[in-house]
């Protein structure tokens, strides 16, 4: 593992995944077309790395989260964790990796059997993969709930009786049962008050600087994805439009939908808000069962031309360690920096 | 129509019990505050700290049981709305008073068209007939940014994205051109580009119609992109009340420093770490004799314990006109 700082391989390899949902209609309940909620993504997530994914409702972002885990079998591509193509696993081998991948639900009331004690929340995951009797489970249960900062006292009571910042905990305590190196985080603070929220995230983060986690944090809320993540991936429409470092995109985003998203997130200062110009983008997403031609977002870029109709982007490195799927960087003369920085000319969309 | 000076909306001392098994909880304790013509109030505050259930409570929304207003006066059109009874209350909703809430899913009736539910309030409060509200129901559509309005008139509610039907609500809401709008949460449930086209068409509309808004929210970056004035809840009280610039600028309760504190910045300098409010927002069971937010609050003392602390003002103006805390403490520079 030492060497492996020098030429650090990635934990998670996603190639060209694609996840579609079947329609099905007509009285004989035919296959009439697929809701191509992920339609070919790809990205690397270092080890100890925290990965953010943003995106709107049905952009494909936890889609992406839990296909990664295979709680969906893949339509194509492929995930790469640890070593192993989990797209491809036999349900035993899956199962024998599932202590590697783990998840914390955006929802902690429904993600929690409202029947079972917090130590039999925590402590199933080490009934079912390891072998220590009751009394080494329990103590391990304790250890975790000492982790993710619940008292050892509440081991007995049911979820119903934790406020959602708890049950966040309890699912989070869950999650590390096993020792996991990689955790999707799907939306975890989103059901969450703006004051437990950074509790929750704080102990992520302590959780990462002890246990050297890696995660793939899912969320709509673009300032806390600033605050966590190292790199972020913004979706659209089943696709990654851009990747790029955390800095880099949130000082100047590439992609017109990444401007568009960062421009339309409010910020607690009046008087920054008073000057900002937003760029508001009109209409909405098209359904993922029928997306555009071409590229995606062609029907609400502010910065459309004839070729996005016609043509996908593909996701290319348009700076060092940049990526971003968008026309006006496929052609290295006409689209680099330069015409970027022109704030939008075009005050598009200010609605009359 | 009220005066310059005069407010469109003044509430005194309202307070809001809910009866439940487990005993009374005190929802809103003392809540005063008043809207002037044509302002934008923002209301902020985190889940279960009153706000959504003092705007219900003023126009009787709750249900009773379990829910009880046992006291205070709300005074709108020069009449106190708490005692003028069930029938004269359901004129002064909708005509005068509109409400646009958090889901437009759950507030919108599936089963009738979206023509149907806009004509419905002019037909009750404005006595049109059938074709006229069907005219004026296009007109708001239009207003409210929803192309090709006649035609969309017969549409069902689940034929509207979740963006379309908060205009659809907000169309609703207008159609009898209310004095106050009352917006509770209307932009939680949608995505921030749709937020975004949502908060333009509020701002827009308020500069055409002119009318007083309460804005809810949790959301202290739509509150300070959209107020004029902000009232910060926290147990069912008030407990921090300025106008918008001033109130970011310099905020005195201690729980609205932490709060703003404890949001991560879109720009400027990135936290290393989050500030944090350690523990949870309080459950009332009894009216409040002592700070709701001392067992949460770093400048907490004796006296927090034992005297729930009175608004008071802080800038020499009365209670209410200009920023008013209610907190023992006093921030002095360089306090954290």
């Amino acid at each position: 593992m030492l060497d492996a700082r020098a030429t650090p391989t990635p934990l998670v390899q996603v190639r060209d995944l694609k996840m579609h949902f079947p329609i099905y209609s007509g009285i004989f309940r035919r296959h009439t077309g697929d809701v191509k909620a992920v339609d070919g993504v790809s990205f690397d997530i270092m080890p100890g790395e925290t990965l953010g994914l943003v995106g709107e409702s049905g952009c494909g972002k936890s889609t992406v989260g839990r296909t990664l885990l295979r709680l969906y079998d893949p339509t194509a591509g492929s995930v790469t964790i640890d070593g192993t193509d989990i797209a491809t696993l036999s349900p035993e081998a899956l199962r024998l990796k599932r202590p590697t991948m783990q998840m914390v639900f955006q929802d902690p009331q429904a993600s929690l059997n409202p029947r079972m004690t917090l130590a039999e929340i925590i402590g199933e995951p080490l009934r079912e993969h390891t072998t220590g009797d009751a009394a080494t489970q329990l103590e391990r249960v304790y250890e975790l709930m000492n982790a993710v900062g619940l008292n050892r006292r509440f081991a007995r009571r049911f979820p119903h009786e934790f406020s959602g910042g708890q049950r966040q905990r309890i699912g989070i305590a869950r999650a590390l049962a096993l020792n996991p190196k990689f955790i999707v985080c799907d939306e975890p603070i989103a059901a969450l008050d703006v004051s437990i929220q950074a509790q929750v995230v704080n102990l992520l983060e302590d959780l990462q600087d002890n246990l050297g986690l890696t995660y793939l944090f899912i969320s709509h809320d673009l300032s806390m994805v600033r605050h966590i993540a190292d790199r972020v991936a913004v979706m659209y429409l089943g696709l990654i439009v851009e990747l790029s470092p955390r800095d880099a995109l949130y000082a100047n985003p590439l992609h017109p939908y990444a401007k568009a998203l960062l421009s339309a997130v409010p910020e607690a200062d009046p008087a920054r808000e008073a000057t900002r110009r937003r760029i508001i983008l009109k209409g909405d997403v098209p359904s993922p069962a029928n997306p555009p031609k071409g590229c995606t977002f062609c029907t609400r870029c502010p910065q459309v031309f004839d070729r996005c109709r016609t043509e996908r982007p593909a996701l290319i490195e348009a700076e060092p360690g940049r990526k971003v799927a968008c026309h006006l960087f496929t052609t290295p003369t006409a689209g680099s920096t330069g015409s970027v920085e022109v704030t939008e000319p075009n005050q598009q969309g200010v609605s009359k | 129509m009220p005066d310059g000076a005069q407010p469109v909306l003044d509430v005194r001392g309202l307070k809001t019990v809910f009866r439940t098994r487990g005993g009374d909880i005190h929802a809103v304790n003392t809540v005063s505050f008043h809207l002037r013509p044509g302002e934008l109030l923002g209301v902020v505050g985190e889940s279960g700290s009153g706000k959504s259930v003092t705007m219900m409570s003023l126009l009787g929304l709750l249900p009773s049981p379990p829910a009880d207003v046992r006291g205070g006066q709300v005074w709108l059109g020069g009449q106190d709305i708490l005692t003028i009874g069930v029938d004269a209350l359901r004129e002064v909703r909708g005509a005068k008073v509109g409400f646009v809430f958090q889901d437009p899913m759950t507030s919108l009736n599936p089963v009738f068209t979206i023509g149907h539910q806009i004509a419905e309030p002019l037909i009750r409060h404005m006595g049109m007939t059938k074709a006229q509200a069907s005219v004026r129901a296009a007109e708001l559509l239009e207003l409210v940014g929803i192309p090709d309005a006649k035609k969309r008139l017969r549409a069902y509610p689940h034929q509207f994205s979740g963006g379309m039907r908060q205009r659809v609500m907000i169309a609703i809401a207008l159609s009898c051109d209310p004095d106050v709008l009352i917006a509770d949460e209307p932009t939680t449930a949608l995505d921030v580009t749709i937020q975004a086209q949502i908060i333009e068409l509020i701002k827009d509309l308020r500069q055409k119609l002119g009318m007083a808004i309460i804005w809810i929210t949790h959301d202290l970056g739509v509150i300070a992109g959209i107020a004029d004035r902000v009232m910060v809840m926290y147990g069912g009280q008030v407990v921090e009340q300025a106008p918008v610039r001033e109130l970011f600028a310099n905020p005195q309760h201690p729980y609205t420093r932490a709060l703003l504190k404890t949001i991560p910045k879109l720009g400027g300098a990135r936290a290393a770490r989050l500030q944090v409010i350690e523990g949870q927002p309080p459950i009332i069971m009894a009216e409040p004799e002592a700070c709701q937010f001392r067992a949460r609050c770093v400048h907490a003392h004796a006296r927090c314990e034992a005297e729930n602390p009175q608004r008071r003002a802080i800038d020499g103006a009365a209670v209410g006109q200009g920023h008013d805390v209610a907190c023992h403490w006093t921030a002095g520079a360089g306090d954290a």
